[in-house]
């Protein structure tokens, strides 16, 4: 497929290579299996969940870039943004609010019904909210993207110039 | 003299970085310049707090001989071999407190360049006196 | 359970409908104001029951994740918490169900955006009030800030670049603010406002305290767009649409007026501002020169929203002088103020928001007296807080005015019983420009609109009654009554609450 180099749109919003685009799918994946080490890692040695959701934000922002938002379509969808911070932040609060509704404190993870020994049991509520936060932050930061940069951004409003 | 230069040479650092962040906000004209002064400080207040909770000959706040294992177990084994002596870890809140101090400046960093495009696309302009003659 | 629980109860619901608004909203579009409203009304009611509890039993405690303070982050409900959520959540109330029309015509197609943020912008606001905690207190401001930087962006062409000025100082703000928070806890160890209440009498001469202090206090000054830290306030409040400005005007800077209060009577010893460094002396001067800027500033604007928007900054002077003239009298005016601004401000932009509604635009030498007869119970309203604001009994601005007449004379400041006196006969100047022209100034009739010259002025009978939907003029009366019986009421509100919020040794 020839495509030529005059008269390319410098506001097309991503980088028409084959190498760059061959490239980074290769590396997409390692990067986003390293962000899911981060999150998980958050306990005890430095990660958690907003270093592991940037990870993986640039991850899905990398194949936007490099392949176009058509082809970032299968593998995140522009839909998915605004929903999936709402879901990871609601997994956030249905975890705190359900310690509350269970008798404790509001985020006092022990009375989760989890099964476990104490302090088991409060590893296990931190990693749940870390989730909820990778993906809160993975969402958010690509929603940012694709609301400025991606094709719905330029969509505009009546008071333009 | 050197005393103090060699104790505190990191503040002195952060607190002309601190002054070039609020100098390129109220100085420059092009508002992405603003932002980025604006990033430029906070990031200087941010490393200020990390340079606070540094210690001398101190390392990082990470339990070493608990292994993978960081249940009940590990933690009473630590214990038992002596206190831990809060003088060899540095200190862990505000790099705690950093860790939301960024995400807040990720986030004003976003809705910030949200307006600077918004700006863009119904002034044509980012240099804020040409942006206050085709505004009025 | 639920009595232990209540200091997280208004916040986490707040954060809960702001996920849940524009998650249902993109599922069903009107789903996300019924989530705003249902949110609203159980925190009202939760905030008016707290109100009770905490009068009546005392200070309530909540520990995070069960982890003691100051080890943890807590949440306590004191007496001036709970007023201040109580005044957040009503008027809050009033101004969604008034916001709905509103929004329908000037922020066409944005509506579920709109109720997430609305919903954002609370959860900040009641969790800064409620926390326990310093750095909290920054997390919270500034996720209020960000929901009212989206919310001035949406509005009329030059609304985003009030929004860009409003954020590049706001954030500078908090950030002082947040420096300000490295030298306390350097000092003090700690991040908790009870413990540092404890540990700063033993070092309250370091430098490294009294520096703190100032950069905090200039961090919340911007927020509370103290004179002279208010230039983003007039742009910001004027381009902002009607419902966005009804939100953010009457509560944004009296949540700043909060912090401050907490932080120099509470956190610091009461004694400490006044007497040790002679920030009570600055902070009095400073609001001072903001009441009589706001108000000759107000005189000379042409649109009704930039008039109130500097008649904002003149009324937060009266909060700061309150808090400057640093006696329990002053107090008692300054929070008074705090609850009666709230429901003028809110009164006086819900009526800026009808007549753009009804008539399409808020300009003051535009106005003539087929709006006396057009929309008869809106400039009622208008006249109520008209009222209110210069001072004249029954209404409650009489009374704030008054406890801050009374701590001035208390205090022998005389110069500031002057000012509050000259800045009350301002407001009348610029208030009375309105209801002249609105009562008083002959309307053209069709024909003379159109050029006819040689009719004699028209029958205002004729005239027909175009007073906006009630979803909208019910809020605006609500209001309007509540002023008259704040004002009615305000010994018993004084008496009852207020005045177990001065602390022992003001």
């Amino acid at each position: 497929m020839e495509r030529g180099r005059e008269g390319i749109d410098p506001m097309r919003g991503y980088y028409d290579d084959r190498i760059v685009a061959l490239s980074s799918r290769l590396v997409v994946p390692f990067i986003q299996l390293f962000a899911l080490y981060v999150v998980f890692h958050g306990h005890y040695s430095p990660g958690g969940g907003f270093q592991g959701g940037a990870i993986l934000a640039a991850s899905f922002l990398l194949i936007r870039l490099s392949v176009g938002s058509d082809g970032a379509q299968l593998q995140f969808r522009k839909g998915w943004g605004t929903p999936g911070s709402s879901i990871g932040t609601l997994i956030y609060l249905v975890t705190g609010l359900s310690a509350l509704l269970l008798g404790g404190y509001f985020l006092d993870y022990s009375q989760l019904p989890l099964g476990m020994g104490e302090s088991e049991t409060r590893s296990m509520g931190i990693l749940i909210v870390e989730i909820g936060v990778a993906v809160a932050v993975a969402c958010t930061l690509t929603a940012i993207y694709d609301d400025l940069v991606g094709e719905e951004g330029r969509r505009g409003s009546p008071h333009d110039a | 003299m050197l005393d103090f230069f060699l104790g505190h040479y990191a503040y002195l650092f952060l607190m002309a970085l601190f002054v070039v962040g609020l100098y390129g906000v109220v100085t420059k004209r092009n508002l992405v310049k603003k932002l980025i002064g604006l990033n430029i400080f906070q990031s200087a207040i941010i490393l200020i707090y990390v340079a606070g909770a540094s210690k001398w000959n101190a390392t990082v706040p990470i339990l070493e001989g608990s292994g993978a294992s960081h249940g009940d177990a590990g933690v009473a084994q630590e214990a038992a071999h002596g206190a831990i002596e809060a003088a060899h870890y540095i200190n862990p809140l505000p790099h705690t407190l950093m860790l939301t101090a960024i995400v807040v400046g990720v986030a004003t960093t976003g809705v910030a360049l949200a307006l600077l495009i918004t700006i863009h696309r119904r002034y044509g302009t980012l240099d804020e006196s040409e942006l206050l003659e085709r505004m009025s | 359970m639920i009595d232990q629980n209540l200091p997280v109860l208004v916040p986490v619901l707040f954060l809960l409908a702001a996920l849940l608004a524009p998650l249902l909203g993109q599922w069903r579009r009107g789903l996300s104001y019924l989530v705003a409203l249902l949110a609203l009304l159980v925190n009202t009611a939760v905030a008016l029951y707290s109100l009770y509890y905490v009068v009546v039993n005392g200070i309530v405690r909540h520990k995070f994740g069960g982890w003691v303070p100051p080890i943890g982050i807590e949440y306590v409900l004191d007496p001036l918490a709970a007023f201040m959520i109580a005044v957040v959540t009503v008027v809050s109330l009033v101004v969604l169900v008034h916001s709905r029309q509103v929004v329908k015509v000037e922020l066409v197609g944005r509506d579920v955006p709109f109720y997430g943020v609305v919903m954002l912008l609370l959860a900040g606001f009641c969790g800064i009030v409620v926390t326990g905690d310093l750095f909290n207190l920054y997390v919270f401001l500034e996720i209020s800030s960000l929901a009212t930087y989206a919310l001035i962006a949406a509005g009329e062409k030059p609304a985003p670049v009030a929004a860009f000025r409003y954020l590049i100082m706001g954030t500078i703000g908090a950030s002082f603010y947040l420096f300000g928070l490295w030298f306390i806890y350097n000092m003090t160890g700690s991040l908790n406002m009870a413990d540092i209440a404890a540990i700063l009498p033993g070092i309250c001469g370091e430098t490294g305290v009294i520096i703190g202090l100032l950069l905090m206090v200039v961090g919340i000054g911007i927020k509370m767009a103290l004179f002279p830290l208010h230039g983003w306030l007039p742009d910001a409040y004027t381009y902002a649409s009607s419902a966005s400005t009804a939100f953010i005007a009457p509560i944004g800077t009296k949540i700043g007026a909060y912090v401050l209060i907490r932080i120099l009577l509470y956190v610091f010893e009461p004694g400490y501002f006044s007497s040790q460094i002679p920030l009570a002396d600055v902070i009095m001067w400073l609001a001072a020169a903001g009441i009589l800027y706001g108000s000759v500033m107000a005189i000379a604007q042409k649109e009704l929203k930039r008039m109130l928007a500097y008649s904002s900054i003149a009324q937060v002077g009266y909060i700061g002088l309150g808090l400057g003239l640093a006696n329990p009298l002053g107090l008692i005016g300054a929070v008074l103020h705090v609850l009666n601004h709230a429901f003028m401000k809110a009164c006086l932009f819900l009526v800026a928001g009808n007549l753009r509604v009804t008539i399409g635009h808020s300009d003051i030498s535009r106005f003539d007296a087929a709006l006396r007869r057009k929309m008869p119970w809106t400039m009622a309203a208008f006249t109520v807080g008209a009222l209110s604001m210069i001072g004249i009994p029954p209404t409650a601005g009489f009374f704030s005015k008054w406890y801050l007449v009374l701590g001035g004379i208390d205090r022998g400041a005389w110069i500031m019983v002057v000012v509050i006196l000259v800045s009350s006969l301002l407001n009348a100047v610029y208030f009375f420009r309105v209801l002249e022209n609105a009562y008083f100034k002959p309307a053209l009739s069709m024909d003379e609109a159109m050029g006819d010259y040689d009719h004699p002025d028209a029958d205002i009978e004729s005239f027909p009654r175009e007073e906006v939907a009630p979803s909208m003029l019910v809020p605006t009366l609500v209001l309007g009554t509540g002023i008259v019986l704040l004002g009615i009421f305000n010994a018993f509100l004084v008496s009852a609450v207020i005045r177990l919020m001065v602390p022992a040794g003001l």
